[in-house]
Parts: C-alpha cells; structure tokens; sequence
C-alpha cells in the first residue's frame, strides 16, 4: 500500500477529506503531543515560518492554543484581531488576505462568523488557510482534537455510539464532529429541541432525536455543545433554566444510564445551562485533556500545510 | 542496476556483538549508559546492541527511540514533509552516556539533527555514535566512535540495510544504478 | 445592402420552414427563402452545417442603467446580447432610481436610443420605488411605452394592491411579471433549504417561500381573470401548480432561467457566490421537474434573468454577496447543452422556447423568419463546443454561475434589422 502524502495547502473542513487525510493528522498529532511534555517544549521544525492569527470572532483559547502549537514547532506568530486592525475600516477578508500574503507570511488561520470564509480566503491566496471555525460552517480542529481524545480513550472510532448535544442548527463544531466521525466509522447521534436542528441533517449519516434520555441510551460519549445565548434569534431558543431542565447534562441523568459515557465539552463551559459542575468536573470528564490535545492536533495541522503554494504547485 | 552484498545475516551479528564490546570497554561497563535509536532502522539495531550487552553484562540499559523529522535542516525544500514519528524517550538522558545508533552514517545531517533533537531533553554526559555502516562523503564535521563496517562508496549508490523487523531479511548491499 | 445566407439549416416552425435552404435579406428584410438563391449580392455568408433560427428574445434581463453602470450598461448589455444570439430584451426596473415615472422612462428611452444595439424593451416597476405601497400611474407610463411591469426582485406583499394591479395591467393590456417569493419565509436565507443549507452552514430559503407565492398569485389571476406571468420559475411545486391552472384555463405563462434546468444546489458545495441566485439552485428533482415543464410546455419560455454584479460585491463573504448571475451569453447554448442534446426537446421546441413564446407572451411581432419582415435570426454552430471563461464575455461583469463548464452550440453571426451585428 501506497503511504498517504498531504498534498492540501489549506484545511477549510472535515467535509472534504478523505478518511485516510483524518488519520494522516490523527497519527501526526499522536507524535507531536510528545513535544508538549518535554522540558523544551520546542522543536525546530517550522523555523523561519510565519503564521498569522486573523480572527474576525473574539476566541481567545482557539487562537491561544494555535499560538502555543505554532510557537512550539518555532514559528513567529502575529495575532489580529479584527477590532484593531483596518477590518474595520471595510478592508475586504480577501484584500486582507493579499496584504497579509505581500507581507511574506506562510499560514493563515482564519476565524470568521461567516459560513464559507476560509473557502473564500484559501482561493484568494496562496498562502495556506487554516479554519479555525467559519460561521455555522466548519471548525476541523476543535473535531479533530474531540476525535483524537476519543482515539486515546477508546483505541478505536469505529463503532463508537457519540452522542452530539446542544445547539446543532448553529454549531459549526457538530458540523466538523459529524463529518470526521462518520468517516472513521463512528455512530453519530444529534439531539437538540426541534428548532435547533438543521434540516435534513439525517442526510448526513447521523441519527437526530428530540430526547435526550433515548440520545444518550447505549452513547459511550456525549460531547456537549455550549449553548450560545448571546445569538441574535433568541424567539427559537428556550431560556437556559428550561434548556437545562430538559437537556442539562447532569449527575441524576447519567446514573440512569447502565454504563459510565465519556464527557467532552469544547468549551467554554456554561455550567448549569448545558452541563452541571458535578459532571464537568467529575471523573468521567476529558474536557481538559481535550485542551491539551488541541495544541497537538495544531501542530500537526500547521506542520502538514505549511508546505506552501508553491511547493504544492510543484507537486502536479 | 547492479546490486552487491557486503553483509550478510552472520557478518551483521558478529558486527553488532563487536560494537556492544566496544561500548561497554570505552565506557567502563553498563552503568549509566543509554541507547537511542534513530528511526527507523536504528531503533532495532539498538534494541539488538541492548541485547547483546545484557548478554555480556548481565544488565538491562534503557533504549529511547528519536525521530529526527523535526530536527531536519531540509523541511524547508521538502514537499509534502515527511511522516513525523513518535519520539519516545521515557528515562531521564540527564548525566548520562547516550549512544545514538543508526544504520548508515553517510553526510552526517541526520547525526546533526538528532543531536539537537537529544540536546532538548536535557544535558547528556557524552554522546557517542554508533552505526553499521560508515560510507563516507561527511558534509558536516561528525565522525562514528563504532562503525560496523567502513565501507567507500561512490556518491551515485545507495547503500541499503535490510533488517528482518521491517524488511523481513536481513543484509547489507549496495546499489549501482 | 444584400445579403444571402447560403445552405443553413433552416429552424422556423412558424413558417414551417424546416430544413437547408437560402436567405436573401434586402435592406435589412427577409425578400427570399427558397433552396437556392443566385443572385448577385453584397455579401454571401456561407451557413453549411449550420443553424439558421430567428434571434433570441429574453423577457427578463437587468442592464443595471441608470445607476449602477459599473456593472453593466445599456451599451455592454446588448453587446453581450448580441453575442448571445439575442435581439430583443425586457429590461427590469430595479435601477436606481427605479423605473417608476414617465419621466424615468424617458431618461431611460434616451439612453436606449443612443446606445442600445439591439431592441430593448422596458418594464416598470409595479409599485413606487418597490416599495409595495402605492401603484405607479399605469396609464402615464403605458403611454411612455411600457410594455410590462413588475417588482422584480420582490412580490407585492399586499393582496388587494396586487389585485388593483393586476386590473389595471389587463385594462391597460400590460404584461405583468411577478416575482414570486414571500420573503417573510425566504428571510436572510441564501441556499435552498435541505441537506446543503445545513452542510454549508448557511440559512436555507424553504421552496414554500415561491410556491405559496405562485399559488396565491394564480388565486388572485383566477379571481378577476386578469393575465400574469410568473418569471424564474424554480421548483417542482411550482410547475404543479402552474400546470393545474394552465389546465383550469386560468390565464397564466410562465418562464425559468438556464440555472434552474442545468445545476443543482450541490454545485454550492465550494461557497461559489457565482452560483448564489435568488429562487436558489434547488434540488435534483426540481430540475427534472423543470426540465419536463420545458418540454411539456408548462413552462413557456426561457428568460437568462441576467443578473450582472461586480467582482467585489460577488467575491466576498457568501452571506453578503449579491444574488444573481449574467445569462445573456451563455443561455443559448446552456439550452442547447441540456435540453437538446440529451434529446429532450427538439430544435423547433428551442425557437419556440426561445422565440416563439416570448413574442407572444410580450405581443410583439417576432420570432419568425416570415418574408418581408426584419430579419432579425442567427446562425449558430451547433456542435462548436466551448468553454465558459471569464475573459471571453462581453457584459461588464463576470458573475457567472457557468464558469469553467463546457458548453455546445455557439452563434457565429447575428443579425439585427438585416445587419450583422455580431461580431462587431
């Protein structure tokens, strides 16, 4: 068998690629997150190279977590964050794009509230785009970084049960989740109160249900959304103590489950409005480890695009 | 092509229970020695030197694996890069005396970067090197303290070393193209 | 001036006239068609292997003058009419200002006059400024030589407002266009609502937002039996319910752009703003719906509803890039592309299609190549096969939807009043 090369400048989805892409940067990550225990936490792979944080929506643990996986593999890195940048005087994300190109940088990652941005930016450009999440679209690393923790703890994904709960409709992360699971072969259920279920979502491979108890029946995870209730369409959504009521992760839910179900969190955490503190916190919880896997899914990300357009041209 | 054997499956036996010799008589024993192998073939030459060395000495020294991929001084003119491996060194290389093992030492870059790679663990008393084959055309000043067998070459052929882990045979030959 | 046209493949179901035959045009009229004409003349084009069919007539274009002559003018529109293989064209009135005034009309006039290459016909808007409100004065502006009106672009919210228009347009004998969509169920949406708004991340446009439109539109049409025309037709519900009135004899016609009978929402999955239309590309089976309404007559005809719209306010975020795409030089041989080639429709469909139908729906004496009229046809290659490319298109802008795909059939001459006018 043929060994797999990374031929992509960018990484803008899970949608798009293949199954053995996912492993590519799966099996990449598990050797990079050795680099994180070291004593020197650096290695000198990507020296010389520049990424730039572009970041259109306020993240600070995204685009934290994709600083400290480019500084460890020696990069320089510059953080933009759109309220202090000429964004805001109407410069276009593809002006933006080219300035920042003439500017000699190597990767962007780009963070942006609108669906389809990183496509938008990765065609302009040639420079590699890295979608650290676009609007309701894609967020391919926060998934892969859930992927890889459930890869640790369970050896395996295929034929994992993953329950998805939250705000579906809106998550970009369920989006990535759904894509990246159900190509490594993952049973992959959705659950959200009707309204926040995107239409025609079991076309994607996944099952949807209304309640939370028959989604959580047979899971062995549960990665729980955070419920954005700073969203403009507040008239869908119900208020947080009835979202609770209804799909609260709790103690007293989860013991009436006959098995333990790992818990993921991309963060932050709402507690009480999605979650309890006492499963956030309890021992089933993976929700830091999550974090520390996320600066090894980074690295690998950063380490397999930064090959470059040119080089990448080269290559056909 | 043409292609010739040097080695065979005797002669790499008797090459690596000679360089366990080596080791042990240069560092006065066993105590406080490590080995590292540089992936991929000079992880399992190490773990045989280890091996061997329990054999003589009746002690268990530590053997690490390096992946240099990181450390590599031509990423920057590689497209796509190359499968990054796991690292694994789980002992404390502080204070003592690593040999780093690899199949063929050849322009010394690989040696190069390992050495960087090792530094980033922490302060080793020594660092040796050990190889099976020495075939010259050194492009950085790095020398072999155990060599399996020195053997000139030209720089148009390739020396391959096949070991029964990977290549499921076990020989050293040189290829003329 | 004499011109014959030698040997072409003559396609004029009016007439029926089909098969090889020549053309003599004199002084800009068709004097002769007979299988062969020796007569000294001025110039002798040589159609072997070629077709011979009358021009296009496109009741749906946007030419975006006055106001917004960055993205086309009058001037480039027909150019890329011309092209196209089109002589005549009803231009919308969403300009700014809006089409709305005799005294916008007559700007606008003009403007035609002075730079127009082909027939430009002109629409005027439904209600003040778009706005839904308050009715334009139909008998000023008929006067003014409207022929249609419509709110492209938007429906008329108000049921009674439209129903007072829909009176007055059969009074005043003006075609009344209608853009079917209820915006308070397309909302902020983009994409056509399903499995691609929802993998894309975007808000979807349910089909109910057009064909609920459609339905109370032919309600109100039925109610005081007053004709209409519903452009951009899109969706199967729809053409159900076109096909149920035109059976119950209510007095509606419809159109659908190439869009609609060649791509699917699929092709959105890339964020190409090109593609972003307004109805969305919908689903596999609206096209074959549409398709088969082509062919069944349903739908009466095919309008590009070019919708021409500048680089940077197409290559942007897809949430904010305009809708629309530019048709006038691709619609033919999309047509030809995906309706006569796989053997869904015939020649003679096509000019009915594109000819025929037109000029009845607009009552304009056209799209034939009858002795002792204008002529006014094309000659096309119907097997040239070529590929779509920004480069290559005259309108002013380049948004659209068919970049890159590889069509067959390309017009080699057309003909306008007797003169060649393209190419030019």
């Amino acid at each position: 068998m043929k060994k797999l090369v990374w031929e992509r400048k960018d990484l803008l989805g899970l949608a798009d690629l293949s199954k053995e892409e996912v492993e590519l940067i799966l099996e990449t990550a598990e050797s990079f997150k050795e680099v994180s225990s070291r004593q020197i936490k650096k290695v000198p792979a990507l020296r010389g190279k520049t990424v730039v944080n572009l970041f259109y929506e306020p993240s600070t643990r995204t685009r934290v977590s994709f600083e400290i996986a480019a500084k460890r593999l020696s990069c320089d890195v510059i953080n933009i964050i759109a309220d202090t940048s000429s964004v805001r005087k109407g410069e276009s994300l593809v002006d933006t794009g080219k300035n920042l190109e003439a500017l000699k940088i190597d990767i962007i990652v780009l963070r942006h509230n609108s669906s389809g941005a990183a496509h938008l930016l990765a065609r302009n450009v040639g420079v590699s785009v890295i979608n650290a999440g676009d609007g309701w679209h894609e967020h391919p690393t926060q998934a892969l970084l859930d992927i890889f923790t459930l890869k640790e703890k369970f050896g395996k994904i295929a034929g994992l049960n993953v329950t998805i709960v939250g705000d579906i409709a809106h998550s970009r992360v369920a989006r990535s989740n759904i894509w990246g699971l159900t190509k490594l072969g993952a049973n992959v259920c959705v659950c959200a109160p009707a309204s926040l279920l995107p239409a025609e979502i079991e076309k994607l491979g996944v099952r949807a249900v209304t309640d939370l108890d028959e989604a959580l029946k047979g899971a062995d995870c549960v990665n729980v959304l955070r419920m954005q209730l700073e969203r403009d369409e507040r008239s869908i959504f119900p208020s947080s103590l009835d979202y609770f009521k209804e799909y609260g992760i709790t103690a007293e839910r989860l013991k009436k489950l006959k098995k333990n179900i790992l818990i993921m969190h991309p963060g932050p955490l709402n507690r009480g409005v999605e979650i309890s503190s006492e499963v956030a916190d309890g021992k089933d919880s993976v929700i830091l480890e999550q974090v520390t896997n996320g600066i090894a899914v980074r690295m690998a990300v950063l380490y397999l695009v930064s090959q470059g357009k040119e080089k990448y041209a080269f290559n056909y | 092509m043409k292609k010739i054997k040097i080695l065979d499956r005797e002669a790499i036996r008797r090459a690596l229970i000679r360089i366990a010799h080596e080791i042990l008589e240069r560092n006065r024993g066993a105590q406080d020695l490590c080995l590292i192998g540089i992936r991929t073939r000079g992880v399992y030459l190490a773990q045989r030197l280890c091996e061997q060395i329990k054999n003589i000495e009746d002690r268990s020294v530590p053997v690490g694996i390096l992946d240099i991929t990181l450390y590599r001084d031509d990423l920057t003119l590689i497209a796509p890069h190359p499968v990054v491996h796991k690292t694994e060194i789980d002992f404390d290389i502080n204070d003592k005396n690593i040999i780093l093992v690899d199949d063929v030492l050849y322009t010394g870059r690989t040696i190069r970067a390992a050495l960087d790679a090792l530094i980033d663990f922490g302060r080793p008393k020594t660092i040796q090197v050990a190889v099976l084959i020495d075939r010259g055309h050194r492009e950085l000043p790095i020398r072999a303290d155990y060599v399996g067998k020195n053997i000139p070459t030209a720089k148009d052929e390739f020396v391959e070393v096949y070991l029964e882990e990977v290549d499921g045979k076990e020989e050293v030959v040189i290829i003329e193209l | 001036m004499r011109l014959i046209i030698k040997e072409g493949y003559i396609v004029d179901p009016v007439n029926n006239l089909i098969g090889e035959a020549d053309i003599l045009i004199e002084e800009g009229i068709i004097k002769k068609i007979n299988k062969k004409i020796e007569e000294n003349v001025d110039n002798i084009i040589s159609a072997k292997d070629r077709i011979v069919m009358p021009a296009l007539i496109d009741l749906h274009v946007h030419l975006r003058e006055p106001g917004r002559e960055d993205k086309e003018t009058i001037l480039t529109g027909t150019e890329a009419a011309s092209k196209g293989g089109i002589t005549t064209i009803l231009v919308m009135p969403n300009t700014d200002p809006a089409i709305d005034s005799p005294e916008a009309v007559r700007l606008l006039k003009e403007r035609i006059k002075r730079t127009a290459r082909i027939d430009v016909l002109i629409a005027s808007t439904i209600t003040l400024r778009r706005e839904g409100k308050v009715l334009v004065d139909f008998e000023a502006l008929k006067k003014e030589g409207v022929v249609a009106i419509t709110d492209d672009g938007s429906s008329v919210d108000d049921e009674n407002l439209l129903l007072k228009a829909m009176q007055e347009a059969k009074e005043k004998d003006l075609l009344l266009l209608l853009h079917c969509e209820d915006k308070s169920l397309s909302s902020k949406g983009m994409v056509n609502l399903g499995v691609i708004s929802t993998r894309l991340g975007l808000r979807g446009i349910p089909k109910e937002a057009e064909y609920r439109r459609v339905e109370r539109d032919i309600k109100l049409s039925k109610k005081i039996n007053a004709p209409i025309h519903i452009t951009h037709v899109s969706c199967k519900e729809s053409v159900d319910l076109i096909a149920k009135a035109k059976k119950e004899g209510i007095r509606v016609t419809c159109d659908t752009a190439p869009h609609y009978f060649s791509l699917t929402e699929e092709e959105l999955l890339n964020f190409d703003t090109n593609k972003k239309v307004n109805p969305p590309l919908r689903k596999k089976e609206d096209l074959l719906a549409i398709k088969e309404a082509l062919k069944e007559g349903i739908i009466d005809c095919i309008a590009s509803d070019h919708a021409p719209h500048t680089e940077h306010e197409k290559e942007v975020e897809f949430e904010n890039a305009e809708f629309g795409t530019i048709g006038l030089e691709t619609e033919l041989a999309v047509a030809i592309t995906y309706l006569v080639e796989p053997g869904l429709i015939d020649w003679c469909k096509l000019v009915e299609l594109f000819c025929i139908n037109p000029s009845k729906i607009l009552k304009i004496d056209k799209g034939t190549l009858a002795i002792g009229k204008p002529a006014e046809l094309i000659i096309l290659d119907p097997s040239k096969e070529w590929v779509v490319k920004k480069d290559d298109f005259l309108s002013l802008s380049k948004n659209s939807a068919f970049l890159g795909m590889r069509l067959k059939g390309k017009v080699e001459y057309t003909i306008y009043k007797g003169k060649i006018i393209y190419p030019f």
